[in-house]
């Protein structure tokens, strides 16, 4: 098995769990923890296609690698907002979960 | 480049005005942002004009030279740079966004004031979003580059979230919340497929992917992947349980610019993606699941927005059955014998949809909050009377709802009567039965409002506050927009297949 395959493995079994823990939590902070696993996963996958896809003697394409930063930013910045949101949750309510109840 | 598109290889002139409509309404948000309080309206005020100017003369330019409008950022081509692309479709959505904020932001006037009697935070934010979402949208209909496009659509779900909870009560924190995750795992779902058609065909460029991708298990898990996370932000059935509290616990302004511009964007996206990204791959399955799930929208939604008792709610469940409809083209218009199928029917019928819909649903939430401005609730059993208190407004409401239903004339009576057309000549009559139940259905939440606002109150009607009549006149002039959708001629929708043959060409090369 290739370091390329594995890395790619890798990237799918944290894509999974976060899949699973963002659809079956039903707590609001673990399911913003789970999107950031998903986020992990798909980054390291960025990084997998920028290793495959070198050539000319590089050690890497860097065009995915301009973009995980990128992508980064944006789940950084996903993450914040939801956490404010959370916590801006927390602070009226005193819950943490999200009930459909409305 | 030896890419032997019939695309201009390079920027076109008057390419430089697409970075103009992007960058006018996020110099507009920063300066906003940075001189703070009374400005943000101002601001706005000067951006809006602005910003449909340079909507129109995009369009009289695409127009003119019957030819798509590209400009490369930095003047670097793709692969490695980023290009700007404006084709009759974006023109026409970028036109309609241009109206419709500039619409929106008139009537937000008086309940986003600049000086507000005390220090308030929620104009500076409103009137800055307002502007963000803009930009964002303007970036989402001219985008050529996949991940340039994620990029816009996340500054879109960003600016459109805390829209939600403008007011900060806790239950729309919880709805912006449950916005905020469902639309995190939409991007994340659509950067995946996008690094896996990177890794696969090493470009994400539009127009160069569409002549690499062929039908292969790598290009289906992308497409697959990509087009499930912009249904779960475009909010079709079964992903469409964040849309109703989220759109109906916005401000009236905001829940109208929601409703009738945000969620089109990832709409728009799945259309670049299956006609334009993978022209020559022939699907008929999948087209027909997309065209299930808004078949099951348009029903579901429209019987739960019966049984709403608040009119806001009523309102945001038939947003959900609109976007039904959108997705009824796939199924219609993607026909891969003749491999032309942007000319068909169902494809101008749901734009007229997509565009009529946007002025519609955004002339009834701004109705239904002077409605609840002025009776203090939006109970619907209790709207006796307010159709002799607000008649125009109420006259509005029934305007937008004409569009909803699909009577004549009206843009939604020509968006439907096409998609049904196209549905009886492609021989698929089942979709119009939909079209046709979703119409009756439309017609019977339209008329239980209507009927209770029309009907006489036992006691006199005591209003709250009084509604300028001004604000009223914003209402009617963007429902008048819906209904004179319909009497527009359909030759210039010739405008929104301008930069299509091309493709087709190429994608039977």
């Amino acid at each position: 098995m290739s370091a390329a395959t594995l890395y790619g493995l890798c990237s799918a079994a944290l894509i999974g769990l976060g899949l699973f823990g963002l659809i079956t939590h039903p707590q609001a902070l673990r399911k913003i923890l789970a999107f950031n696993l998903i986020g992990s996963g798909v980054f390291l996958l960025f990084g997998v296609a920028a290793r495959r896809g070198a050539a000319a003697g590089f050690g890497g394409d860097p065009v995915p690698q301009a973009l995980v930063i990128t992508g980064l930013v944006v789940a950084f910045v996903s993450t914040a907002v939801a956490v404010s949101l959370l916590l801006r949750l927390f602070q009226e309510t005193g819950r943490t979960t999200l009930s459909s109840d409305e | 480049m030896n890419n032997p598109a019939p695309m201009p290889d390079a920027a076109t002139p008057g390419g430089f005005l697409l970075v103009l409509a992007i960058i006018l309404p996020v110099i507009g948000a920063l300066l906003a942002l940075a001189l703070r309080g009374p400005y943000a309206e101002r601001i706005a005020l000067v951006v809006m004009p602005a910003g449909i100017a340079v909507a129109v003369i995009i369009t009289g330019e695409v127009w003119r030279t019957r030819t798509v409008l590209q400009y490369f950022v930095g003047g670097w081509a793709p692969p490695l740079g980023i290009a700007f692309r404006a084709d009759g479709l974006s023109v026409v959505m970028m036109l309609t966004s241009a109206l419709l904020i500039s619409g929106i932001g008139l009537f937000a006037r008086a309940q986003f004031p600049s000086f507000p009697r005390r220090e308030a935070r929620a104009p500076l934010v409103f009137w800055t979003l307002l502007l963000a979402i803009w930009g964002a949208l303007n970036a989402v209909f001219i985008g050529g580059d996949l991940f340039n496009l994620y990029v816009a659509l996340e500054l879109l779900t960003f600016a459109a979230v805390p829209l939600v909870s403008l007011d900060g009560r806790p239950e729309t924190i919880a709805a912006a919340l449950r916005y905020l995750l469902f639309a995190l795992l939409g991007s994340i779902l659509y950067l995946l497929g996008a690094v896996l058609l990177y890794g696969a065909y090493g470009t994400l460029d539009i127009i160069m992917l569409s002549g690499r991708i062929r039908a292969e298990p790598v290009a289906w898990a992308a497409i697959s992947l990509m087009t499930a996370g912009l249904l779960a932000k475009a909010a079709l059935y079964p992903f469409h349980l964040w849309l109703p509290p989220a759109h109906a616990g916005a401000p009236a302004p905001a829940s109208a610019i929601l409703s009738g511009l945000v969620v089109k964007a990832p709409f728009f996206l799945v259309v670049r993606l299956w006609f334009d990204v993978m022209p020559r791959m022939p699907e008929r399955a999948a087209a027909q699941v997309l065209g299930i799930l808004g078949a099951a929208a348009i029903i579901l939604g429209s019987v739960v927005a019966l049984r709403q008792a608040r009119l806001k709610l009523l309102i945001a469940y038939s947003t959900v059955a609109q976007i039904g409809y959108l997705f009824l083209i796939f199924p219609l218009a993607i026909r891969p014998e003749t491999g032309h199928p942007w000319s068909t029917t169902a494809w101008t019928g749901g734009m007229l949809q997509a565009i009529s819909h946007a002025f519609a649903k955004a002339a009834m939430f701004m109705a239904a909050g002077l409605i609840a401005e002025a009776l203090g609730h939006d109970r619907v059993v209790r709207l006796a009377g307010v159709g002799r208190a607000l008649p125009i407004t109420v006259f509005a409401f029934g305007l937008g709802g004409l569009s909803l239903i699909g009577l004549p004339p009206s843009g939604g009576f020509i968006a439907k009567a096409m998609l049904l057309t196209a549905a009886v000549s492609e021989g698929q009559w089942w979709w119009a039965v939909v079209v046709l139940a979703g119409g009756l259905l439309a017609g019977g939440y339209v008329f239980v409002v209507l009927a209770r606002a029309l009907a006489d109150p036992i006691e006199p009607l005591r209003l709250a506050t009084t509604v300028s009549v001004s604000r009223q006149a914003v209402v009617l002039t963007v429902a008048l927009c819906a209904v004179l959708l319909g009497f527009v001629p359909l030759r210039p929708w010739e405008l929104v297949e301008i930069g299509r043959p091309g493709l087709a060409i190429m994608g039977l090369r």
